[in-house]
């Protein structure tokens, strides 16, 4: 099992737009990913509704994990757009296809 | 859209409670309520009952469509409401929704009862998070009730896909419903419940589009019903004839003139009344009319609502800034953050509250948070430094003058050179001397001042009555501080709806209130109001107000000393 830890940089917390960026990402990798709070239970992260209830603040760290031959790919990339400021402006738009998982 | 055939009002007019003066003849759209169903209701598909092999197929087919049709909606659209529909379309379309419903179908649970029980589990997991979470709560039920819909093949609820400018109809509106309307389609907002403070009439005050509220029988009117909307009469008339068809034509030619007046408000013999704007946004500055001498009201808490945190200094400085930029060099009184146990913020929780209208909210959260006041108040001054102008700052929920003087002492503190509290409190109206011994200015919210003074709920559209800003008792408390003001020279504004209705604009104008802030849709009127008195006429028509014993009596006796041409305008 591959497993990444990263603080959300988004500074609404991995909510809203954020959270639809990254849930996108997550189902087009094509890679089941769970997504888990310090100490929480992991979660479906191609859930937006699992993960929006995680209720994630901007500056917490989350651990994800997968599995199989690309999860260490998938999880790098993931990890990076968790990195990023997705409620800033110039984040990719709402139903365009995130970058992470191109 | 084929609607259910239901029985139209025996003919007539229809009566209710008008916010604004415009008047527009369009088509009904109406939003339809939530499907009532019991759980275990069969599902329908194409008018056939489905049976249990089919039920799989059935619950996947509805969440695809209503995801799919959101999908399209929001692409259709733009902004926040495109926004708004593409995250509910993601919520239709989440796979792990889908399979705890399809998990408990196969469980044995009937199929609207497996979606209702996903739906609440989620719907609980929000609201123990609480917040901007909680919100969206409304987003996650809509999906629950388009679905249930599109299984029992019943016409889709919610707001209408506007495809042609039309009449919005509706029982009541949820701010998540105006969120997803595309608003340049609407002509008017009408309905059955809500109050003339109410947040539809606010919005539709915001865009200048005719509003009636508390319209009994509105949601009986068809779709595609063409109806006449008068927000000045308070009245809803269906199939209206080619006469009353040309008298609404007249008055829209008539009131896109008013429009095109912009210049400073003044009475007839040139005592200036500034008219201003009320905002919530940079972008309702970049939209602010010619006709605005400035922004009145600032609301900043729009910056602050949604968020797991405070924004930053630096982020407030921003949108500080743009405001400031916007208007260009105009007057902009900047209202520090109006939240509290009402309008809950995730980073500064009250604990539950049994009156919190009458708890920590407004200018009372610097007890518990002293520093959303502080950083707030820096990044002022940081806009101010940034754009070379001035803005002046006020404090909502003053009760007292220590708190005014404890809060002018951190703006200036700050930076901020003119500092103004509101007067909403009527013990801050009955001491307006004290008040205004600390400050620079006040600004009469008369939207809580009568809420406060008449002990009734803002929100409790049937006591509408009692929240009527022509109270006797109200305008007393108006009078009492507008003559504080007038005794030190010091300006007295009035940022509540009230200000919008061009009667009262008169009666506060004589009053000796120097400024005006409303929604812009509301500037021509009043304009036009106060360039057709004098200041003299004014004062007799608030005199004539002051006298009378009942609310009705007072507007009346106003009324009655407008001149003629004016009432016709207007349609007062």
């Amino acid at each position: 099992m591959a497993q990444r830890t990263v603080v959300v940089a988004s500074r609404v917390g991995l909510h809203a737009r954020p959270a639809m960026l990254f849930t996108q990402a997550v189902a087009a990798s094509g890679v089941p990913v769970t997504i888990a709070r310090p100490g929480g239970a992991p979660v479906d992260a191609s859930s937006i509704l699992f993960v929006m209830s995680l209720g994630v603040p901007h500056g917490e760290e989350v651990t994800l994990a997968a599995e199989g031959p690309e999860a260490e790919r998938v999880l790098d990339e993931l990890v990076e757009l968790l990195a990023t400021d997705l409620d800033a402006p110039d984040a990719a738009a709402p139903g365009a296809a995130p970058q992470a998982a191109s | 859209m084929t609607a259910p055939t239901r029985g139209a009002p025996a003919g007539g007019v229809l009566h209710g409670v008008g916010v604004g003066r415009w008047a527009v003849v369009g088509p009904v759209a109406r939003v339809r309520p939530a499907p009532v169903v019991p759980p275990d209701a069969p599902l329908v598909v194409d008018g056939e009952v489905v049976g249990p092999a089919g039920v799989h197929e059935a619950v996947e087919r509805a969440f695809t469509d209503v995801a799919a049709a959101l999908r399209a909606q929001s692409a259709a659209t733009s902004g926040t409401v495109q926004d708004v529909l593409a995250a509910t379309a993601q919520m239709a379309d989440d796979a792990a929704l889908r399979s705890q419903v399809l998990a408990r179908v196969d469980a044995g649970e009937p199929p609207v009862g497996a979606i209702d029980g996903v739906v609440e589990m989620f719907a609980g997991m929000f609201e123990q998070a609480g917040g901007y979470l909680a919100e969206r709560v409304t987003d996650l039920r809509s999906v629950r009730d388009r679905v249930v819909a599109r299984a029992m093949g019943l016409p889709d609820p919610g707001v209408p896909h506007l495809e042609q400018p039309a009449v919005v109809v509706a029982h009541d509106l949820a701010p998540a419903d105006t969120a997803a309307l595309d608003l340049t389609k609407v002509l008017a907002i009408v309905t059955e419940l809500g109050g003339p403070t109410g947040h539809t009439a606010i919005i539709a005050g915001q865009l200048g589009l005719p509003c009636v509220v508390r319209v009994t029988g509105a949601t009986e009117l068809e779709d595609g019903t063409v109806v006449a909307v008068d927000a000045a009469a308070g009245t809803v008339l269906p199939d209206p004839d080619d006469a009353v068809r040309a008298e609404f034509e007249r008055r829209r030619v008539a009131q896109a003139a008013l429009a095109a007046d912009t210049a400073p408000g003044a009475t007839a013999d040139g005592h200036a009344v500034a008219l201003l704007a009320n905002i919530g946004t940079p972008a309702d500055a970049e939209r602010l009319a010619a006709s605005a001498e400035g922004v009145g009201l600032f609301r900043t808490e729009v910056l602050f609502l949604e968020r797991l945190a405070a924004p930053t200094v630096e982020e407030q400085a921003d949108a500080y800034a743009a405001v400031l930029r916007a208007a260009g060099g105009r007057k902009v009184v900047v209202r520090t953050l109006d939240a509290g146990a009402d309008k809950p913020l995730a980073f500064a929780a009250q604990p539950d509250e049994e009156n919190p209208a009458l708890g920590v909210r407004g200018y009372r959260l610097v007890r518990s948070h002293p520093e959303l006041l502080d950083t707030q108040l820096a990044a002022l001054a940081r806009a101010q430094e940034v754009t070379g102008s001035t803005p002046w700052v006020m404090a909502p929920m003053i009760a007292t003058p220590d708190e005014a003087r404890a809060f002018a002492e951190r703006a200036r503190a700050a930076g901020v050179a003119t500092v103004g509290v509101m007067v909403e409190v009527p013990a801050a109206s009955l001491r307006a001397r004290d008040i205004l011994a600390e400050v620079d200015f006040v600004s009469l919210g008369t939207n809580d001042l009568a809420q406060y003074a008449m002990a009734t709920d803002r929100l409790r559209g049937e006591l509408a009555d009692l929240l009527d800003p022509w109270q006797p008792a109200v305008l007393d408390l108006v009078a009492a501080t507008a003559r504080a003001g007038r005794g030190v020279d010091k300006p007295v504004g009035v940022c509540g709806e009230s200000a919008a209705d061009p009667l009262v604009a008169l009666v506060l104008a004589g009053l000796g209130v120097t400024s005006l802030s409303m929604a812009p849709g509301a500037l021509p009127a009043v304009r036009y109001a106060l360039r057709r008195h004098t200041l003299d006429r004014c004062e007799q028509i608030a005199d004539a107000a002051l006298a009378a014993r009942t609310a009705p009596d007072a507007r009346a006796a106003a009324l009655a000393l407008v001149d003629p041409d004016t009432r016709a305008t207007l349609a007062l």
